[in-house]
Order: structure tokens, then sequence, then C-alpha cells
């Protein structure tokens, strides 16, 4: 250890800090989108099993989402919150399974989530019409 | 106080020096719920992208439309899509009871029903659309 | 409980270190035979070179602690004739730790996670304070005793599969005992022990897979006091405080 005094010194674990606020936060921001998504995914699993059973087509499901901007609202929120939760999901995967962790994996996922809510956002403005 | 890095703690040569676990000691509710969560989200997450970019082909370009629509009609395209069904349900139902275990308090101790439950929840909702699809 | 000498055991040990392997002994099996009869009566009557741990022999200490056809258990606490099936009856050292010889590990890094994770009281009082007054039925308490018994034995670490994943992760023990730390109130670590769990490799490493709570030969529940780290953190993280 280079700094044995700093070390030693450090009886409050600020040293930590980093760290510790960074995996906390990523445990906040997972599980409050998680919240969000349980919300989302009853809501599209209803409208999909809804228009299964209807016998709607899809253009007749489309049809009707366009009457109102809660729609593509909705579908908007889900985006974002899958774009955050899909790749902390992922980060924890890789490491565990593949033992790859750090920056270049952390910049991956980042990749990944911007390709999440680039693509999701597209599909949610094309379905607004 | 420790230091992570300094110590044996997660080098690899301590890895090799060590058994592991196997199905045996895997074997049981709790670690099959878990393995269920994890398999589907990654299953959907290698999904999502996909999904995105080929609903909003099909919405931006209407001509794709048809052809599209054509396609999701193939009883092996349903299949996929109860699976998918399947997997979203599971992961939903897993991933709730997590949030109740770590959030509400839920015993640890006395999650067996709740695994049975949500297992349940999730094949009815799948068959809910496969049977109507 | 005579002994009957047609009836034999055969058992699988495992010998030498981790590039070891299962070497097979047929032992003299009795009545109300358990794992630790087993392995002691292959030290004491086939093999003394055999390395094994054990202490009390009555299921109070935890020191004999073994691998039994793939699960951690108290082998003074385990009757062959519960664990004896199909295939022959397998003993093996703990999981997730290095093995030093036979069924004996090193748990030196199970014991380094605990001090890593903060899992030592950090007093406040001194001798001329009045004693604390500690509500029994208050809920900080209460949390407290139902995760406190914990003796040390590595059986949840050597069952935890993010243990056997994620070598640097501190573990169901080192958590538990933080755990009870964070709800004693005259501990005076805080934040710092707060930081201490929350990594990568900290709290939010649990992924409630509940071995520790499944095989936890005092029947305590980690998973539950692992979820109370991880809100706790989440609330300091949330309030600035980490």
């Amino acid at each position: 250890m280079s700094d044995t005094g700093a070390w030693v010194a450090d009886t409050n674990n600020r040293g930590r800090s980093t760290a510790a606020r960074a995996a906390a936060w990523r445990f906040v921001l997972q599980r409050a989108s998680a919240a969000v998504l349980a919300v989302c995914v009853v809501i599209h699993l209803a409208t999909m099993i809804y228009a299964a059973r209807h016998g709607l087509s899809s253009e007749a499901v489309v049809a009707r989402m366009h009457v109102t901007p809660a729609w593509p609202a909705f579908y908007a929120l889900f985006v974002v919150a899958a774009a955050i939760h899909a790749p902390l999901g992922i980060r924890t995967v890789v490491d565990e399974w593949l033992g790859l962790r750090g920056r270049v994996v952390d910049a991956a996922l980042g990749f990944f989530a911007l390709l999440l809510l680039g693509g999701g956002l597209y599909a949610v403005r094309a379905l607004a019409g | 106080m420790i230091d992570r890095d300094a110590s044996a703690l997660g080098t690899a040569r301590a890895a090799r020096a060590m058994r592991r676990n196997d199905v045996r000691a895997r074997s049981h509710a709790a670690y099959w719920a878990f393995m269920t969560h994890r398999l589907s989200g990654v299953a959907l997450a290698v999904f999502l992208p996909i999904h995105f970019f080929v609903l909003a082909q099909a919405l931006a370009h209407p001509g794709t439309l048809d052809a599209f629509l054509d396609w999701t009609r193939r009883p092996a395209v349903k299949l996929a899509e109860t699976l998918l069904v399947l997997a979203l349900a599971a992961h939903l139902g897993g991933g709730v009871r997590l949030l109740l275990v770590e959030f509400a308090g839920w015993r640890a101790e006395r999650q067996k029903t709740a695994i049975a439950l949500t297992a349940a929840a999730a094949v009815a909702i799948a068959l809910l659309f496969a049977l109507a699809a | 409980m005579s002994e009957n000498r047609d009836s034999t055991l055969p058992v699988r040990i495992w010998r030498g270190d981790a590039n070891g392997r299962f070497e097979r002994y047929d032992v003299p099996r009795h009545a109300s035979q358990t794992v630790l009869d087993v392995v002691s009566h292959v030290q004491k009557h086939v093999d003394a070179t055999l390395a094994y741990r054990y202490a009390c022999r009555v299921g109070m200490c935890g020191s004999c602690a073994m691998t039994v056809n793939g699960k951690a258990r108290w082998t003074c606490r385990t009757h062959v004739d519960a664990v004896v099936g199909d295939a022959m009856l397998e003993i093996a050292p703990l999981n997730h730790m290095p093995i030093v010889r036979d069924l004996v590990v090193d748990m030196a890094p199970f014991f380094d996670k605990w001090a890593a994770a903060m899992g030592a009281f950090t007093p406040t009082a001194t001798r001329h304070d009045d004693f604390a007054q500690v509500e029994p039925a208050s809920p900080q308490r209460r949390a407290i005793d139902a995760t406190i018994e914990c003796i040390g034995c590595a059986v949840c670490y050597a069952s935890c599969d993010v243990v056997g994943w994620k070598p640097a992760y501190l573990g169901p023990a080192a958590l538990n005992r933080a755990w009870t730390l964070v709800n004693d109130v005259r501990d005076g670590a805080g934040a710092a022990r707060l930081r201490a769990v929350s990594d990568d490799a900290g709290c939010q490493a649990c992924h409630t897979h509940q071995s520790c709570t499944e095989r936890c030969p005092k029947h305590l529940a980690p998973t539950g006091a692992i979820a109370g780290l991880k809100r706790r953190v989440a609330l300091a993280a949330l309030k600035g405080q980490l």
C-alpha cells in the first residue's frame, strides 16, 4: 500500500465514497426504472392481450393509439425506463458470467442504452405519426 | 479496514484454488426463480432493439407494413411472440416479487408461495395471449 | 444400536488440494451415524493423513462444515441416513475458499471480508457513561435478534453462487453481520459502514438466490438482512450521506 498513513487515517471510509455512491445510484436507478416498467408492462401486456382477444389487426391497434397523445407519451416513458433498466441488468450478467467489467464494458453498455433510447423513440415517433 | 485490492479477496489465483457449486446446491425454488428472471431478462434485452427497429420500420413506411403483418401471421412467429410474452410476464412477476422483498419487507423465509404464484401468473398471461392470438 | 459388520457404507472423500480428487472408502455403517462419524472413522482407522476440522461435534461451533452431496452442511448434524441416496455419499471441502488439504479450507478470505464489511462493533461510550438503554421490542433490536445468532461457519458463503461468480463479493455472512451493527443504536460507525457495504461487490450484488437462507444451520435469513442494507444504503445515497 503506497499511502499507509492516509489509509490508516481513513477510519471514516471516505476513500470508498465514489465507489459506494456509484453502486448505490446504480441500484436506485435500476429499482426505480423497474417500478416504472412494472406499470408499463402490465398496461402493455393488457393492451396486447386485449388486441389479440378482440381480433384487432395491428393497423387497428395503431389507429386507436393515434387518437390521443397519451399513448405516444406512455410509450416514450416506457422506452426511457427500458433504456435505463436493460443495460444495468446486462452489466451484472456480463460481470458475473463473462467476467468482464471496467470502463470499456460501461462504455459499451452506455452505447447500448443510447441504441435503445434512439431506436425506441424513433418507433414512438413513427407511432405518433 | 481492508484494502480490497491488496488482499487475496478477488485474485484469479485464489479463484482457481477452490471448488464451486454444482446443480445440487442450486436445486431450490428461489434459485430457479432467479435463473428464470436472469434468462428472461437477457432474452428481452436482446429482443428489445430488434423490436424497436422492426416496429419503427413498419410504422414509418406503410408499404412495408403489409408484408410485415403477413410475416407475423406465420405460426413460428406466433410461437416466438408467445415465448416473448412468457419471458416478459415471468420477468415482470419475478421483478415485482423482488421489489417487495427489497422494499416492502416481504420475508425472505416465506418466498416459496410467492414464487409459485408468480410462475403460475406468467404461464396464465402467456396462455391468455397464445389462445387468442 | 448394535454394530452390523455386514453393512458397509461406500463414501467418496476429497483428497488433496484443488487439483486433488475423490477417493473411495468403505466404512462400517451404524444407526444414527453422522457424516462427521464417517470422516472421523476414516482418519482414525483407515488413513491417518486425512485432514479435517471439527470441535464441539454437537452442532454449536460450526467448525465441521463441509460439502455433503453438493450441499454445504454441518457434518456433525447430518445423519448419513438423511443424505445417502442413489449415488455414493460424497464429502468434499466447503466451496469458494482455497483448499488447504483434503477437507480443510483457508477461511481467511471469509473473515477478511467480514472485516471489509466493517463487521466489528465501533464503540462510542466510555466507562463514564451510563449503560445504553435498548428497547427489546424496538424495530432495530428485533432486526438484530433475527440475525445475531451467526457463528461464522461459512455455510452460507460456500452456498452463495454470487461468491462463486464474483470473487470480491463480500458474501452473506459479512453483510448479515454488518446489518446487525447498522441497527445497533450504540454503534458509532454510521455512514462509514454503509460505504463499506455499498459496491458492485457489496450488498447490491445479492440477487436473492436465497441459497444462504436455504442452507443456514441456524435458520437465519441473510437475504433479508442484505435487503435491509440495500434499503439503508439507497436512502443514504438519496440523502447525500454516502
